[in-house]
């Protein structure tokens, strides 16, 4: 019979070192949902200022007019450290992304017997992808 | 049986709704890291060229549906993380109405900046 599992304030987080890799996935996978559903209100708002943009509205940026959408972004990603916070980002959406395929296929009763490998499988292919992505990401940066 | 292990009640249908919106935001979440960051870089936006893409139906109508199902999948996500930590009564009801009333103004906020980028709805 299914059953769901309160883990009150995730199962006592001192006992850390006896999670297994299950335990870390769900970890994992909820601290990359907070970080995610939390930058997703972060980008609508900077999104946003291309509505004052369409209505004409500029900002002086590098000597010169430019609408504020443009401006705003422009000079957002001119900053390394908002290009390292998107690597960042890149990193958790890679790891959720990736974890979330094995929940589903998990749910499809596809690789149960394996779910601490693919779990492991999940972290090294987040760590490659987030490697390969830094040149693009980084770049013009400096 | 292997006993399940996870946050939402098997069976019901916001549990198979966090699924579904998990299936479509794995495909459109890619494309757009892809589009924007590898395609077009992020230091290279441009009102003009985030309008243009705006203005085609297509995109336009993608990229609201990113917007609604991203939005409940991740609002979803956090009521069920909240409940799983033990969230009941009236906290969970506060809770609960909380997060449908920052859903409902991040759609709204969100698709007021797509219409500002499309000069409206792309079809009118």
């Amino acid at each position: 019979m299914s059953q769901s599992y309160n883990r009150g304030l995730i199962e006592d987080f001192s006992r850390w070192r006896e999670f297994q890799a299950g335990m870390w996935a769900w970890i994992f996978h909820k601290f990359t949902g907070w970080v995610l559903i939390g930058y997703l209100f972060t980008h609508i708002a900077v999104l946003s200022t291309a509505i004052p943009a369409a209505d004409g509205a500029t900002m002086l940026f590098q000597g010169s007019e430019t609408d504020v959408f443009t401006g705003t972004i422009v000079s957002l990603e001119g900053l390394l450290l908002v290009r390292i916070l998107e690597v960042g980002l890149l990193a958790v959406a890679v790891f959720h992304m990736l974890n979330g395929t094995r929940l589903l296929l998990v749910d499809l009763g596809v690789g149960l017997e394996a779910q601490d490998k693919s779990f492991y499988a999940s972290l090294i292919l987040t760590g490659a992808i987030t490697v390969a992505s830094i040149p693009t990401f980084i770049a013009g940066a400096f | 049986m292997a006993e399940r292990y996870s946050s939402f009640n098997s069976g019901g249908r916001m549990w198979l709704l966090q699924r579904v919106t998990a299936a479509f935001l794995l495909i459109v979440l890619a494309f757009h890291f892809f589009l924007l960051h590898f395609v077009h870089h992020a230091d290279e936006v441009t009102l003009a060229a985030s309008s243009a893409r705006m203005e085609q139906l297509s995109y336009y109508s993608l990229m609201v549906l990113f917007l609604v199902t991203a939005t409940f999948h991740g609002v979803n996500g956090v009521y069920n993380a909240l409940i799983n930590q033990g969230l009941t009564g009236t906290k969970r009801t506060v809770v609960k109405w909380t997060l449908v009333a920052a859903s409902v103004v991040l759609l709204f906020q969100g698709i007021r900046t797509a219409n500002a980028w499309a000069g409206g709805f792309p079809l009118l």
